[in-house]
């Protein structure tokens, strides 16, 4: 089996026909089980791939446009593997008038995020936003893989970026 | 039953589905963009809003009607609606419209001028310009995508493939393919269905019309042109004709006009496919082996097979279809007879159809590597040629094919309706079977329009099960039935395009309308009988290649010039469950 490690996770990426034939099992083959098949890979894999979006349609006896589309109308489907560190920045209404934005913009710049991605190409970091992680006391905040900072400024980002990427030489 | 009031005319009901039928019927043309009556409800476009007392503002695409309603279909407040509605759509188009080859058939462009639109209160919203896709024989401009979902519903409800759908959301979303492919990389089966259905310019036919002129502009090269049935009866509509209204005459006379050397009619080759065909179907029944035996003529369906069927391709008649088999006669024989290489004729193929375009790009179909057929051209590409030429079609005189395919018979020329290939072969198998000869040739029983026909008949203790299936979704239904042993046929027509190639993809857009495919399949019948010859047996031209080149149907010098193999073909597309 082909893996890839990223941050505290392991990728497949052979797509597993015993894991996929135990999710169907689970959740029935209507095309209302289409969510939850689609939720069920994406936890396994981290995104969605062609392939899994293909083996999903088969199953269900949809075309794979459908299923193609179903998997790019919900945000919290990607058909990309997200990096290392997901970072979600809140762009909630408290959020958004405590600076979010320039928060946003500071973060794909200094990860050099390309224009229309949302993970950098080393798969180190994924840059979201989030309609409200419910911290507005804490606004503008961000979570690095579930871990919060608040009062976020763009300057305070360099200072974050920073940090985690002595964790990482530490590491190695 | 029951009755309602439309702006004050009192109005019965006839069993109507929905409000909009209702309001048509009555003869107000109620405007529609994702409204398509073969298609299922999609309520998108928001343009055929009326006032229903009581309940205000409704989509009456998506409303029941009931007895009692009193409607309104033209107050201020549903103008000023409609016309905000037509304005968004606008203010996201790419409105190029001098250059856009949908032009004057575009339903947008129409109900703009209808609305008498002359400028937009919002500005242009379009700064992603998004890819054009050129990949395949059509084109796929999503700048021009207005969102109605007809496309996805056609291929998806009526071919049963699902290349389309809707991705993503809101502003962004895009009908497009899985994964944004290009289309030469899906599982269309170049039907172009979609395109014939678009109400604008998203989805159009690469032109290829500048080869065509280029090929009839080289001195150096003998332009042979084949015209398919289908195209008879609808080239006149592009010049103000009644569909339906044989011009064959009128369109032999424009193609030598433009420039042809020689014009042949593919009925004659449809004539051949008959011989072989029925030889070939006549042998399987004699050994009971390959049954049912399916058509081969329509390549979109071939395709299909090819993809999600490959279970069945043993079951394909063998036969090439007119169009390659006139292509390989062309280009096998009848250049050494002009004493010439194959590469020094151009054959050009006048089609009803877009598949024909993938056809004659297919390997197998070359004679010392040259392609069979060169070039396919669309009906409404040729349209535009003989327009462009400036040549007034509807006066031009009648002029008879060349020979050496100079006669046709009636049962070549309803090839290009529904059911036709079947009656063709009936006239054959009947005298074959019988040993009787036919006298009355018309078998209505396989005419018609029903999406799925089946008739059982009996010739003298032969028991003969027909299927005539139009649409792939209507296929892969027979398919399924079939594999699963709920049905039993010996012979299967099968064409992609809802009533056959009349129908078909490359003809004069009709907004894929009923009613005129119906009036073409009428004209091709009507053909049929003022025809001196219905059956392809009496053909004395297919019967002097035989003697002059083939032998006799079924020869080994029949196969290998008139007859194909097929190959299973990937497919990303779910097969069937078991």
């Amino acid at each position: 089996m082909n893996t890839t490690v990223l941050g505290t996770e392991t990728l497949e990426t052979d797509f597993d026909p015993d894991f996929f034939s135990a999710v169907l099992a689970e959740t029935g083959t209507s095309t209302a089980a289409l969510v939850p098949i689609l939720q069920a890979v994406q936890e396994k894999y981290r995104h969605l791939s062609e392939e899994a979006i293909t083996h999903v349609a088969a199953a269900l006896g949809l075309s794979t446009a459908t299923v193609y589309g179903v998997a790019t109308f919900y945000a919290q489907f990607s058909l990309e593997p997200k990096g290392k560190y997901v970072i979600k920045v809140c762009d909630g209404t408290a959020c958004h008038v405590r600076g979010s934005i320039p928060v946003y913009d500071a973060l794909r710049k200094r990860v050099n995020l390309e224009d229309g991605r949302s993970t950098t190409e080393n798969r180190m970091y994924t840059v979201e936003t989030v309609a409200c992680l419910g911290a507005c006391v804490l606004a503008p905040v961000i979570t690095i893989n579930d871990q919060v900072y608040g009062h976020v400024t763009a300057d305070a980002i360099n200072i974050i970026i920073d940090t985690l990427e002595q964790e990482g030489s530490q590491h190695d | 039953m029951g009755w309602l009031l439309v702006n004050g005319e009192s109005v019965a009901l006839d069993g109507e589905k929905s409000l909009l039928e209702v309001v048509q019927n009555a003869g107000i043309d109620l405007p529609t963009l994702c409204y398509h009556p073969e298609l299922s409800l999609h309520g998108a476009c928001r343009l055929c809003m009326v006032e229903v007392a009581g309940r205000g503002v409704v989509a009456a695409c998506h409303t029941p009607p009931e007895s009692g309603m009193v409607v309104k279909t033209n107050t201020a407040v549903l103008r000023r609606l409609r016309r905000m509605a037509l304005e968004l759509l606008l203010s996201r188009h790419d409105r190029e419209c001098t250059s856009c080859s949908r032009s004057g058939h575009c339903s947008l462009q129409d109900l703009s001028n209808r609305f008498g639109i002359s400028d937009l209160r919002f500005k242009h919203e379009r700064t992603d310009h998004l890819p054009i896709d050129t990949s395949s024989i059509l084109v796929r401009d999503p700048n021009k995508c207005i969102l109605c979902g007809e496309c996805v519903r056609m291929c998806g409800e009526v071919q049963g493939i699902g290349v389309y759908g809707f991705a993503h959301r809101g502003a962004k979303m895009q009908v497009t393919t899985a994964f944004n492919q290009d289309l030469a990389h899906t599982d269309c089966v170049h039907c172009g269905q979609c395109a014939a259905i678009c109400p604008t310019g998203a989805l159009v036919i690469k032109p290829q019309m500048q080869e065509a002129w280029k090929a009839l502009n080289d001195e150096n090269k003998t332009v042979v042109v084949q015209v398919a049935p289908a195209v008879r009866v609808s080239l006149g509509e592009e010049f103000g004709m009644t569909p339906g209204e044989s011009t064959m005459g009128q369109l032999i006379s424009a193609l030598r006009t433009l420039g042809a050397d020689k014009v042949f009619d593919t009925a004659f080759t449809a004539d051949l496919t008959v011989l072989e065909e029925t030889e070939e179907f006549l042998e399987r029944v004699q050994s009971g082996e390959k049954l049912p035996q399916f058509t081969s003529c329509c390549p979109a369906w071939v395709k299909f097979a090819e993809q999600f069927y490959p279970e069945f391709l043993p079951h394909l008649s063998t036969c090439r279809s007119p169009q390659q088999m006139m292509g390989s006669l062309i280009k096998k024989f009848y250049a050494k007879e002009l004493g010439k290489k194959p590469e020094d004729l151009y054959m050009i193929s006048v089609m009803p159809c877009t598949a024909k375009k993938f056809e004659a790009s297919r390997e197998e179909f070359t004679t010392e590597g040259v392609p069979d057929v060169d070039l396919v051209l669309t009906t409404q590409e040729l349209a535009r040629m003989i327009k462009e030429a400036g040549i007034d079609y509807v006066s031009l005189p009648d002029m008879p094919p060349d020979h050496p395919f100079g006669h046709v018979t009636g049962a070549g020329v309803i090839f290009g309706v529904t059911g036709g290939v079947s009656e063709a072969v009936l006239r054959l198998g009947y005298e074959r079977i019988t040993e009787t000869e036919l006298e009355n040739v018309a078998f209505t029983e396989v005419r018609g329009y029903n999406g799925m026909r089946k008739w059982e008949l009996d010739l003298q203790g032969q028991g003969l099960t027909l299927g005539v299936v139009h649409g792939l979704a209507n296929a892969k239904a027979v398919l399924d039935d079939l594999k699963a042993g709920k049905v039993h046929f010996d012979l299967i027509e099968v064409m992609a395009c809802p009533g056959g190639c009349i129908g078909g993809a490359g003809q004069p857009i009709t907004n894929v309308n009923r009613k005129v495919r119906q009036e073409r399949g009428a004209g091709l019948y009507h053909d049929d009988v003022v025809t001196p010859l219905h059956k392809s047996q009496q053909n004395p031209d297919v019967l002097t290649i035989y003697e002059k080149w083939l032998t006799e149907p079924g020869s080994e010098t029949a196969h290998e010039v008139l007859h194909t193999s097929y190959r299973e073909r990937g497919s990303l597309w779910p097969r069937p469950k078991a």
